[in-house]
């Protein structure tokens, strides 16, 4: 198995307008994120809204240039590659949007939107063009019939199909999957996401899996990458993630997941204070202000990725140890703890927010 | 055995390609009755669509309809009132103007140059404003600036005013005046069509185009500019009765068509004097244009209802 994306520090900043005589500022959509996929794999990228997540996807798909940072997709290096390359690339990655209803041109039979991509891209004629679109409309599970007629005559579950299908007309190596299932209902998720689990052992394909519901990522995901504000914070495989997680943002992450077991205690982490603006993240690392174990350290210095265990992760609670999940009793403590006001970053003296365990504040 | 139920699956599939093709034309077909479902909703759009197309009729058949020469001048017949009218002769249905030519049919020969001055406005207007437009909302930037303001000068000024001057400049007669007309209303479709691309821009099917690896051409006449032209089309169809309107009133003022051209506001313009004499010479053309233009809003209307998917119920 090989490498097939290898990115490192890869970043991507936006200038926004802040009105007439304000200088514009910039948005830090994604910084600093280094992570490699190996081939046939699924990666799953998680966090809530404005963590970078699709921005990710813009930047993996070529449709925005890094502002900084090496991308290298099947071994070609980004930044350095001829057109010809660029347009080879092109080809061989493909992205599936979250919402159905949107991603298909409403003016346009479904055999046309499938052909489009070929049409573009190829010099194939117009009736192997045409056989290819029929093949593929049977592989994700539609019937020919349905060819000729328009995105509107679909149901939402129906047109992420066609969505996938279209996004395999070239025969990728990598699909960037955008909150796939997100926008459709439980029933039609699991069999879009039955679809994709078979295309993915029928052509080798990798996927890059963006979500925040965790229940999917579970089920589809190889390794897992926890994204905050724009950086990757934990980045496993997914059983590591799901059983042992590390970050605190994981950890409250996963707790916030709904699990049908009555008897198990939920342990529910809740999260106090809003995500920080990425236009002035917090200094040091970019969770202190919503973490309950951050120390002095970590609104100075930014962790970095450092591995351990089999995890690699951003926080300086695990890699100098004074975060130990083991040590820690089960409920009570967690709901007592988010009552403190969590969205102080600036505590006096730098004390340790970090209760002793079992002693409520 | 097994050979032919396996020749009976290959040709169920092609047999299902095949209607699926075909099934191409009944899509078309739905989309079509269901767009006439919702126009004919609309009574006054019906009842202006068909006044429309009888003119066009007319003004097809002009030749055959119409009793006399448009420019046949009846000695002998001057300023006839119309036939039900005491001195009215049925030769001459509507009467006769100061020269003694047949009102009827110089009216049936204006419907020609009315419905002509509608089609080139409406073209010229409409491809200019779409090609600017498309470019201004694809490409955003300086380039947009710079013509959004032009077209800002552009609608500060009356319209009427303004084709008076550019036929002032340009030397009277229909096909200046015509040209004068598409200018001024050019802006509303450059305005229309830069909305719309810059709301359909965005949009995902567009970014998925892209990732396709379309180019901007393409992105833009095949992609987004499908999605933008009902809006277009409405406000075509409504510009075509305005270009009407300004065709006249620029006759009227006489710098559109020359006499003796059977243009309805030039020939409201020649009439001017018997308005309290012979009030047929004016009424008509007045009546001609008035019915015409209504006839087209009506029907502009009834498209924006019916091409207006917030208005659909379903």
């Amino acid at each position: 198995m090989s490498t097939i994306i290898e990115a490192q520090d890869l970043s991507r900043f936006y200038e926004v307008s802040r009105g007439l005589f304000a200088e514009p500022a910039t948005v830090r959509a994604l910084s600093e994120a280094s992570f490699s996929v190996t081939e046939g794999t699924t990666l799953a990228v998680v966090g809530e809204s404005g963590c970078g997540k699709s921005t990710l996807a813009r930047l993996l798909t070529m449709i925005e240039p890094p502002s900084a940072g090496e991308l290298v997709i099947d071994g070609h290096k980004l930044g350095a590659a001829s057109r010809s390359e660029l347009a080879e690339l092109r080809k061989t990655v493909q992205i599936v949007f979250q919402d159905p209803y949107g991603s298909l041109n409403p003016r346009q039979k479904i055999g046309s939107i499938l052909e489009e991509p070929l049409k573009i891209n190829t010099r194939m004629p117009a009736k192997e063009r045409r056989e290819k679109a029929f093949d593929m409309l049977i592989r994700v599970g539609l019937r020919p019939e349905h060819y000729a007629r328009y995105p509107h005559m679909f149901s939402g579950g129906q047109r992420q199909r066609i969505a996938i299908a279209r996004a395999l007309m070239l025969d990728p190596k990598i699909l960037i999957l955008d909150e796939p299932v997100s926008a459709l209902d439980v029933s039609i998720q699991a069999q879009v996401l039955n679809i994709l689990a078979d295309l993915q052992e029928e052509f080798g394909l990798t996927y890059i899996f963006i979500s925040h519901d965790l229940s999917v990522v579970r089920f589809v995901a190889d390794e897992v990458m926890v994204m905050y504000l724009g950086r990757p914070v934990e980045f496993a495989a997914v059983t590591e993630v799901f059983d042992k997680p590390l970050h605190p943002y994981t950890v409250a992450l996963l707790s916030a997941t709904p699990v049908a077991d009555p008897r198990r205690t939920r342990q529910n982490i809740k999260l106090e204070g809003e995500l920080p603006s990425p236009i002035s993240p917090p200094s040091g690392c970019p969770f202190h202000p919503r973490c309950r174990y951050a120390r002095e350290k970590c609104s100075d210095v930014l962790p970095p990725m450092t591995l351990h265990g089999e995890t690699w992760v951003a926080c300086h609670g695990i890699t100098d140890g004074w975060i130990d999940y083991s040590a820690e009793p089960p409920p009570a403590s967690t709901v007592a703890v988010d009552e403190l006001p969590g969205d102080a970053p600036e505590e006096p003296g730098g004390a340790v927010k970090a209760p002793e365990p079992g002693s409520p504040v | 055995m097994v050979h032919t139920e396996e020749m009976n699956a290959i040709d169920d599939a092609e047999a299902a390609k095949r209607r699926a093709l075909r099934s191409g034309w009944s899509a078309r077909r739905a989309m079509v009755s269901e767009f006439w479902f919702y126009f004919s909703e609309n009574k006054g759009a019906v009842i202006g669509l068909v006044v429309f197309l009888l003119l066009v009729a007319v003004a097809l058949l002009a030749p055959l309809l119409s009793p006399h020469s448009p420019t046949f001048q009846d000695r002998n017949a001057l300023l006839l009132p119309p036939f039900w009218q005491e001195g009215g002769r049925t030769a001459y249905l509507l009467g006769t103007d100061a020269v003694g030519r047949d009102i009827l049919s110089r009216l049936i020969y204006g419907a020609r140059f009315s419905l002509f001055i509608g089609v080139v406005v409406v073209t010229v207007a409409l491809t200019g404003g779409i090609l600017i437009g498309l470019i201004a909302g694809f490409f955003r930037g300086w380039i947009d600036i710079v013509i959004m303001r032009v077209m800002d000068v552009i609608l500060a000024f009356p319209s009427l005013l303004l084709a008076l001057v550019l036929v002032a400049i340009l030397g009277p007669g229909l096909v200046n005046a015509m040209i004068a007309i598409a200018l001024v209303l050019q802006p509303h479709f450059v305005r229309l069509t830069r909305a719309s691309v810059m709301t359909e821009k965005s949009k995902d099917y567009v970014v998925a185009a892209r990732v396709a690896g379309a180019g901007p051409i393409r992105l833009m006449t095949k992609t987004i500019l499908p999605n933008c032209l009902a809006p277009l089309i409405v406000q075509g169809t409504l510009s075509f009765s305005n270009a009407i309107l300004d065709a006249a009133a620029l006759g009227f003022l006489g710098m559109g068509a020359q006499p003796p051209t059977p243009e309805w506001g030039t020939m409201l313009a020649e009439a001017r004097e018997f308005i309290q004499s012979a009030w047929w010479v004016v009424t008509f053309p007045g009546l001609a244009i008035l019915v015409t233009v209504l006839a087209i809003n009506l029907v502009g209307d009834g498209l924006r209802d019916a091409l207006d998917p917030k208005l659909k119920r379903s």
